[in-house]
């Protein structure tokens, strides 16, 4: 007799994060909670000057904004420490400013100039800063699935007791890459993370059309590992899920594969016309999906801060945007000698240094 | 006759042929609210059965493409830009490609694979390249490369009734820029015809697409200083129109090819290997090939722009010929 072995409506493993109503903070200090909140907040304003400056036509390329979603980038790398690395995606902001990297060499990058991070050979798409354990954002969706996974292959091979976090969207989930580099790891139970943002869209595609089950998560059934599901917009609820799946990984039970709900408040790229969506949607989401404004009134409800101190942070990252554009902007352009260097390391083709 | 873009111009065609023959559909990503206009419109003409979007999954179009053709249809798939091709390789070259030769020629495969190449929109190292050298490489897939509104609609048609895996590759760059008249009644163009877009007697220049509006500024750039240069179109280049290049060739003496593709074995390459083998005699000067250097397309908008061939540089590599 055939035996079903898969249900129509798969279990998913349970949240390792909390209950909706009870506040938990973790592991987390005050001084923490504090960062992860200034952390959310330079993501946010990075962004949003990074649109301005787009408008205004001080910035250029093909530019992928992270709003909405700045609580998963910071809680997940909140939860791992020195010589841990991610991989990244085209809407890479979040996740680099998430491991530390400085504003002003990012808005440099973006800009083209030579103080950037990639000299100004990158752009947004491909900005990356691996002395950050930051292995690139990317153009080809799904990408960073096995690269992440070659890097925990990496830790694992030289028993370092480090992990990956890898970043992708729910549409990279549809990727041949994804099950190959999911099940890869899953087989070798190796030290990585995987960290699906399902923000409800691929470009202009709703989930709903890409994706014949409801979760992403419902798929490390077929590779053995747990899923999980958070909200992406709290911020505590992803600290709690990334911090577990990063000490199994660091104990050698292998990947976790996470799910991120969450919900891109821009468009897909700056110039979208966005006419898959409603305004009214996107209000909605605004409205009662803002990790910030979830954040903020989490902290006083802790008596972590108060509404002055959160004020008194505001001022503190808008300065560091005026001067992060200021660098950017003052950065020379790439000296045209440099269109032909950093091929190879060493010799180029040629003969010659580069 | 209206003057239209080239996204127009490709639209028309996508129009015409799903009107004129039921089995043709598309087959893409985001196809229904088109990023860049092409297919704009025909969701809501043809429906859900003749323009499918799909998931983030180059692979599973380039082989459903594939099955869907082994059993009577005539698919006309997306990839939005050419480097997403990268994921569906084994589909498009082991697969569709040499399907019809190992199955001992019993295959009938319509296949058109449309694609979007070129840089000059800051799109950095990985949303630029263009391949058609790589694809050209492979036996069992003709590639055309439209450079007008006018060829771009004709030549499509041409593709969609075409028996095989074609390639189409259109320039990001023209999309929006490159206008011209385009008839709304239905002709085709035949592929391996080149087009010789200005007769002159001093140097042949051959290039496509946006490299061929580049030529032809150039071609009016050394008119001025008394030299003609007649530029060639090849249009499509499997099967290419060799005669045509080696005609020409013959009478000026000299030759210059340009290309957006990086020098180092781009099509070029394989031009200048022909153009020496079937015009060496006439030949008073070597074949000069002005092409991207072989780097990566750079992010930064003033390196990207000295990345790609220009007018200056055509004019110059002329004029080192003339010498
Ligand atoms: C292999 C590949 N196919 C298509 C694209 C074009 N593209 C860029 S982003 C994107 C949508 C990605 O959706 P998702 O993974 O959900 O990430 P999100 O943009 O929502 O963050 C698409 C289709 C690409 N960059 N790479
Ligand atoms: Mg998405």
């Amino acid at each position: 007799m055939a035996t079903i072995v898969s249900p129509i409506e798969p279990a998913i493993a349970p949240s390792l994060g909390t209950a909706p109503g009870a506040l938990d903070r973790h592991d987390l200090t005050d001084r923490d909670l504090i960062d992860v909140y200034r952390t959310m907040l330079r993501i946010r304003r990075f962004e949003e000057r990074v649109k301005d400056l787009f408008l205004e036509a001080r910035l250029y390329g093909s530019v992928h904004l992270y709003i909405g979603e700045e609580a998963v980038a910071t809680a997940a790398c909140k939860a791992i420490g020195d010589g841990d690395v991610i991989s990244s995606t085209h809407r890479g902001h979040g996740h680099c400013i998430a491991m530390g990297l400085e504003t002003g060499p990012m808005m440099a990058e973006l800009m083209g100039k030579v103080t950037g991070y990639n000299h100004g050979k990158g752009g947004s798409m491909h900005i990356a800063s691996l002395d950050h354990g930051m292995l690139g954002a990317n153009g080809i969706v799904g990408a960073g699935i096995p690269i992440s996974t070659g890097a925990a292959l990496g830790f694992w091979i030289q028993e370092r007791p480090n992990v990956a976090l890898c970043f992708f969207g729910d549409g990279a989930a549809n990727q041949g890459a994804f099950h190959e580099g999911i099940n890869f790891a899953a087989g070798l139970k190796l030290p990585v993370v995987f960290i699906c943002e399902n923000n409800g869209y691929a470009q202009f595609q709703s989930v709903k059309q890409d994706l014949p089950i409801e979760h992403v998560a419902t798929r490390a059934i077929s590779y053995g590992i747990p899923g999980v599901i958070v909200q992406g917009e709290d911020v505590l609820d992803v600290y709690g899920a990334v911090k577990e799946a990063v000490r199994r990984a660091r104990a050698g039970d292998g990947p976790t594969l996470i799910e991120a709900k969450t919900y891109r408040f821009e468009g897909h790229f700056l110039g979208d016309p966005e006419p898959y969506r409603t305004r009214a949607e996107v209000a909605a989401a605004r409205a009662t999906r803002d990790p910030l404004k979830l954040f903020g009134a989490q902290l006083q409800e802790l008596g972590v801060a108060t509404a002055e101190d959160l004020q008194a942070i505001h001022v503190q990252i808008d300065d560091e945007m005026e001067r992060a554009i200021e660098f950017g902007e003052s950065s020379p352009e790439p000296p045209a000698s440099v269109l032909l260097t950093d091929i190879f390391t060493g010799a180029d083709e040629h003969g010659r240094a580069s | 006759m209206a003057v239209v873009t080239m996204s127009q111009a490709l639209n028309m065609a996508l129009h015409e042929e799903m009107a004129r023959d039921e089995r043709v559909f598309l087959i893409g990503e985001d196809i229904k609210d088109s990023t860049y206009g092409i297919t704009k419109g025909l969701w809501d003409t043809y429906g859900h059965k003749r323009v499918i979007g799909t998931p983030i999954s180059e692979a599973a179009i380039a082989g459903a493409v594939l099955g869907a053709a082994s059993v009577g249809l005539r698919p006309v798939a997306e990839f939005m830009y050419m480097t997403f091709m990268m994921c569906a390789m084994d589909q498009v070259v082991n697969q569709a490609a040499k399907s019809k030769y190992m199955f001992g020629g019993k295959a009938v495969l319509p296949i058109v694979y449309r694609t979007m190449a070129g840089a000059g929109r800051a799109n950095a190292a990985q949303h630029t390249q263009s391949l058609e050298a790589w694809f050209a490489h492979v036996p069992g897939l003709k590639i055309v490369m439209p450079t007008t509104p006018y060829d771009a609609k004709g030549l499509l048609k041409t593709s969609i009734r075409d028996d095989n895996p074609v390639i189409f590759i259109e320039n990001k760059v023209q999309y929006a820029t490159t206008r011209g008249e385009v008839p709304s009644t239905d002709y085709t163009i035949p592929f391996g015809q080149a087009a010789i877009r200005r007769a002159g007697t001093d140097v042949t220049i051959v290039a496509l697409q946006r490299m061929n509006e580049i030529a032809l500024e150039a071609a009016d750039e050394l008119a001025e200083i008394g030299i003609e240069a007649e530029v060639i179109d090849p249009r499509t280049i499997v099967p290419l129109d060799l005669d045509s290049i080696v005609k020409s060739v013959r009478k000026t003496h000299r030759v210059v090819i340009v290309h957006e593709a990086h020098e180092r074995v781009g099509f070029g390459a394989e031009l200048v290997a022909q153009i020496v083998q079937h015009a060496f005699d006439y030949l008073d000067a070597p074949p000069i090939r002005v092409a991207n250097p072989n780097v990566p397309t750079p992010f930064n908008r003033t390196l990207e722009e000295l990345s790609i061939p220009s007018a200056a540089q055509v004019v110059q590599a002329v004029r080192g010929l003339m010498r």
